[in-house]
């Protein structure tokens, strides 16, 4: 073997041992590099329960209801499978709406109320022009009579 | 080596470099600048509307290319330093030096035009979750390994310090692009990927694809010039360069 080959040889194992090792590092933060837990792990108890934590999830459909004083606002966070109720107050992010993703941030009441001390949107990853987004939309509710 | 391969090793000796990367450096920064002002009116004249987040989507026209490209040129730097170590070839160390700086600063706009958009979309301008808190490490990645490289008096240790940095530091780079899928965070999924269409209205893909050829332009040419100062500068003793440098003050 020449001296230079030696040396990409070298170079080679160097590397592959860094990614080895990072990705060992990597695996074992897995459960600690999570920004928010779904509704499904709250039900669970995977969350923290004493302490602040995140969920995030869809805003179920129809839930959103607001106080008289203009800034309290109750909804339901949902994964589809499990609900979890939140109580917040204070200014909500422009794309927060219902049936799009949230993310908040609070504390989990005894009674099973979610007091979220912030309200994050959650957008997604399609972008497109309002007319073809209502072209989908039109298509989904097709769709769902169809299969009705 | 027979006759008919290319001699690669011609254009790794900085003498043979220098003017070459001088004539090929203007036609790439007159690509950049025509692909970027082509790019920016597709971006914010000829793209729709977005349905769910209204104009302020637009900022995807600076964001997503500088994002692309301060992962990219790591990944490069990362070639460029194991060439240098495994051949030995100086112009490779100089080539990854020479990247560093654009780097760092498409790095800086992806986070602080990241910011900008977070707010009005999400409700924040930072949050530490797994793709921005991969990509603010990146970004000392890429200080730490400028102040490296001006660090050390001894060129030659000191290219090599940097070339096993940036070996090292490019473990990084898959991690933010990955982080993504691999946990769950409040920066959403990608829209182009290798494995599946492009989640985006075809004109809106475009300015963004223009804006990335751009971006790519303006680092190769902004490289080059910078690498045929770091040439200048560090073989000042040589026939060549005192021939250059002599050409340059007599114009």
């Amino acid at each position: 073997m020449k001296p230079r080959h030696k040396r990409f040889v070298l170079i080679g194992v160097g590397l592959a041992l860094v990614a080895g090792a990072s990705g060992l590092v990597l695996s074992a933060f897995r459960q600690n590099l999570v920004f928010f837990y779904t509704p499904t792990q709250v039900a669970a108890n995977e969350a923290p329960a004493d302490q602040t934590f995140r969920i995030g999830g869809l805003v179920e459909p129809g839930s959103i209801a607001r106080a008289s004083d203009g800034l309290s606002v109750r909804f339901v966070v949902t994964d589809t499978a499990k609900n979890i109720p939140v109580v917040y107050k204070g200014a909500l992010p422009d794309l927060f709406k219902e049936g799009k993703g949230a993310v908040v941030q609070g504390k989990l009441g005894t009674d099973g109320v979610f007091v979220a001390a912030s309200v994050l949107a959650k957008h997604d990853e399609n972008y497109m022009p309002p007319e073809a987004k209502h072209a989908v939309d039109e298509a989904h509710k097709a769709a769902k009579t169809v299969k009705q | 080596m027979s006759g008919s391969k290319i001699n690669w090793f011609k254009y790794a000796s900085p003498q043979t470099f220098y003017p070459l990367a001088g004539r090929m450096q203007p036609w790439f920064a007159w690509a950049a600048a025509i692909l970027a002002v082509v790019g920016m009116y597709v971006g914010f004249f000829v793209a729709p509307t977005d349905a769910q987040q209204g104009e302020v989507y637009r900022v995807i026209f600076l964001h997503v290319p500088a994002a692309w490209m301060s992962m990219f040129v790591f990944l490069v730097m990362a070639f460029w330093s194991a060439i240098g170590l495994g051949f030995g070839t100086r112009l490779s160390f100089q080539m990854a030096q020479a990247l560093a700086p654009t780097g760092a600063l498409f790095c800086f706009i992806a986070l602080w035009t990241g910011s900008l958009w977070g707010k009005p979309t999400w409700g924040t301008y930072w949050v530490w979750d797994a793709r921005l808190t991969s990509q603010l490490l990146l970004m000392f990645l890429y200080l730490a390994y400028l102040a490296l490289a001006n660090a050390i008096e001894d060129k030659s240790r000191g290219d090599r310090a940097c070339a096993i940095f940036a070996l090292v530091g490019a473990v990084n780079v898959p991690v933010i692009y990955f982080s993504v899928q691999w946990w769950s965070t409040l920066h959403q999924g990608a829209s182009i990927s290798m494995t599946k269409a492009p989640t985006m209205a075809a004109t809106m893909l475009m300015g963004m694809l223009l804006m990335a050829f751009a971006a790519w332009f303006y680092t190769i040419a902004v490289a080059l010039a910078r690498v045929r100062l770091i040439m200048l500068e560090r073989e000042s003793g040589s026939a060549w360069a005192v021939q250059q440098l002599a050409r340059g003050a007599s114009a």
